[in-house]
């Protein structure tokens, strides 16, 4: 998909998918996310919402954000209830039903929006048992990387050291202690045909690899998510927390077709010159949940943060044959 | 405040000097400072709104007392968890709110079949499904004891304060070790976010687990002792006992057994009776105005808070109201509501659900007097007229 700006600007104002006047937050990463998701639709398309900051935050009474179909299921189930949609749309399109009625149009994509919760803990179970029976939807993870919507407690997103309510820092014990899922990976080996990571902070690249998820479906999308209220992030900062993140391989930009992992954007530019990765004390600086490990007492922290990145960037590294 | 905790005291027949220093609380803080000194060591759980700041909670003050706090991926690994832990010797403690219990019927009806002490705070929220998020309900009250499939009966108790969350959280832990079995604690939201002074007592009555008396080879983890229903003596995995916890039928020692019609209906009508025939013992309820009483509010939870307000009213009208709060929810006081019911002309049933424990207390009550149920739906809490408007209109 080529992208000109100019004719998303159109497409936006004519139908935007969602709109604008929602309650998330000031300076919200998902929000800006699920607009350039909307920007990348080819045909109708279902939106399907497992419970979390965008589910509450876009539908709450007596308005909805959404101008497509949406429909929303408890937490972990989204990606069944996709199942059921899709199963059922492939029947009826292909079914007499509505053959008379040139106005229902009946060949639409299915896209699942779930959060770190919904993806990495509670969901987990669902999106790999539509993944294994190739159900043809897109899943979009927007990962703000704990759950924000209860108020910040951490999830399987959560990365090493950070701050959460559910992982306070103490005297002893400073932060979250486990290291992030790899959850590309975990959907890679369920054979998928495309999966990606993508950030808003490069936007054309994310909505490129919206728009090849909805062509390879099942496919799976990891959207970045910076969380200004979770993250102790200025507002206004957002978008450069989320290109920090691409910058120091917090968060690296790659896709993976049929198994075949490729690096794009300015990971592929860091992966050939590597002197322009920058260091995670950069990315940690503006967010306070990481605060605790700038002090002198925490290098240690601070040095294992650093080392699972390099080890992750090293692996990846090596997968997409830049090594 | 200090008359309902000597009320406390008289319920659980001991007498111990009340401290009068009054600390300013929230409900949720109450019941995991509660459930530290009741000897909880073990809290597993998943963000759910209104339960999670227990989760937070336990997350600061656990590992401060030497306790492990572990966020599961979701509800079912919680109460999993919790089977594991006090197996493994722990007395162990999760906080959910509506959807999650709906996940955690599995693993309920496994730690009543494998006569597992826990207890499982239910901070109650609007249904069904995700229904209404930040507001106060009672509408779980029949799921906590039917909610799993099977024959089986439970014990849960409703705080209707911020000192009820503190002293029935300790009674939780008690009964679930008395009784080897789950206990739910039945809260809601307002009472989980509401301030209130509690007073904190030290010196109160703990149940240990009761360790095996016999050596391994002659110990039968499922074995009670003549003339009881519960083996209350368990081990802990790792220490020399043969323990076999199994979620299929099994006999007195915890082997599978799940084609006899014999040993099935022996272990199922042990399930029922440890807490049927012990009804006396485990349910308590407090009673306010009633030696005058001719029309009874049968209240629980924060329902109650409006009832004592009716009945004051009602009382200056001159209608001689009282006021029953039941503190046990399950196992049902059938005794006590019939007794009741020979006494009084009518019983009022306020409930913020469809009218629910209003169809047990119509049950036990056996027509000896009529019984009105007083819903209120979708979040709202019972104001007093609510109430008065049901007296004034059995008393008539």
């Amino acid at each position: 998909m080529a992208v000109n700006v100019r004719e998303l600007a159109k497409k936006m104002a004519q139908d935007p998918g969602i709109t604008s006047g929602h309650r998330l937050c000031a300076g919200c990463g998902p929000a800006i996310v699920m607009r350039h998701l909307m920007m990348a639709r080819r045909k109708p398309t279902v939106v399907v919402n497992a419970t979390g900051c965008v589910e509450v935050a876009t539908t709450i009474f007596p308005y909805t954000a959404w101008k497509v179909p949406w429909i929303h299921n408890a937490f972990e189930n989204a990606a069944a209830t996709a199942s059921g949609v899709v199963a059922a749309r492939n029947k009826l399109v292909r079914s007499e039903r509505f053959a008379d009625d040139p106005d229902v149009e009946m060949d639409y994509d299915v896209i699942v929006v779930g959060g770190d919760g919904g993806t990495y803990d509670i969901g987990l179970q669902s999106i790999s048992g539509a993944f294994e029976r190739g159900d043809k939807f897109m899943y979009v993870l927007y990962d703000n990387e704990a759950y924000m919507n209860t108020g910040i407690q951490r999830s399987g997103g959560t990365p090493f050291g950070a701050w959460t309510t559910t992982t306070p820092v103490g005297r002893k014990i400073k932060g979250k202690l486990a290291p992030k899922k790899p959850i590309v990976d975990i959907f890679v080996a369920h054979k998928i045909p495309y999966a990606a990571t993508v950030s808003p902070a490069f936007w054309v690249d994310e909505i490129q690899k919206f728009r090849k998820g909805l062509e390879n479906m099942p496919s799976f999308i990891h959207a970045f998510g910076v969380c200004p209220r979770g993250w102790r992030v200025a507002e206004n900062e957002t978008i450069e927390v989320a290109k920090l993140a691409v910058e120091t391989c917090v968060h690296p930009l790659y896709e993976v077709v049929e198994g075949e992992y490729r690096l794009t954007s300015v990971s592929k530019a860091i992966a050939r010159n590597p002197s322009k990765k920058k260091p995670v004390s950069e990315y940690i600086k503006y967010q306070g949940r990481f605060k605790h490990l700038l002090k002198p007492e925490n290098e240690k922290l601070l040095n294992e943060l650093q080392r699972q990145i390099d080890e992750r960037w090293n692996e990846l590294l090596k997968k997409a044959g830049e090594y | 405040m200090y008359f309902l905790a000597s009320c406390l005291v008289r319920i659980l027949g001991r007498s111990f000097p009340l401290k009068k220093e009054k600390k300013l609380m929230i409900g949720y803080d109450a019941v995991t400072d509660a459930a530290i000194l009741a000897g909880c060591r073990f809290f597993a759980g998943y963000p759910i709104t209104p339960a999670t700041e227990i989760a937070e909670r336990m997350a600061e003050k656990l590992p401060k007392s030497g306790g492990i706090f572990l966020q599961m991926e979701d509800e079912l690994a919680s109460i999993n968890s919790l089977i594991g832990a006090s197996w493994a010797g722990f007395k162990a403690m999760t906080a959910t709110s509506g959807p999650g219990l709906s996940l955690m019927m599995e693993g309920l009806g496994y730690a009543v079949l494998s006569e597992t002490p826990m207890v499982i705070v239910d901070v109650q929220r609007v249904g069904p499904s995700t229904g209404m998020v930040t507001y106060p309900s009672q509408g779980d009250v029949c799921q906590v004891r039917w909610g799993s499939h099977g024959d089986y009966s439970i014990i849960a108790i409703a705080p209707a304060s911020v000192q009820d969350s503190f002293d029935y959280t300790i009674m939780a832990f008690n009964y679930a070790e008395l009784y080897r079995t789950p206990v739910i604690l039945l809260m809601d939201e307002v009472i989980a976010h509401l301030r209130e002074p509690l007073i904190v007592r030290e010196d109160v009555e703990i149940v240990k687990r009761k360790r095996p008396s016999m050596p391994p080879e002659e110990f039968m983890p499922f074995m009670p002792k003549p003339g009881e229903y519960v083996q209350r003596e368990m081990p802990a995995l790792g220490e020399g006992y043969k323990v076999i916890v199994e979620s299929t039928m099994h006999d007195e020692l915890g082997y599978r057994e799940s084609e006899s019609h014999e040993v099935g209906s022996r272990t199922i009508a042990r399930l029922w009776n440890k807490i049927e025939k012990n009804v006396e013992k485990i349910a308590k309820e407090e009673f306010y105005f009633m030696e005058d009483a001719e029309i009874a509010v049968v209240s629980y939870g924060c329902p109650f808070r409006s009832a004592i307000n009716a009945a004051k009213t009602a009382r200056k009208e001159g209608i001689n109201v009282g006021v029953v709060k039941m503190i046990t929810i399950w196992p049902f006081h059938d005794s006590m509501i019939e007794k009741l019911a020979e006494k009084v002309k009518a019983i009022v049933v306020p409930e913020m659900n469809m009218s629910k424990i209003v169809r047990e207390v119509a049950r036990a009550a056996k027509g000896k007097a009529k019984v009105l149920g007083v819903p209120k739906l979708a979040g709202q809490m019972h104001t007093p007229e609510d109430i008065l408007v049901a007296i004034r209109s059995v008393a008539r």
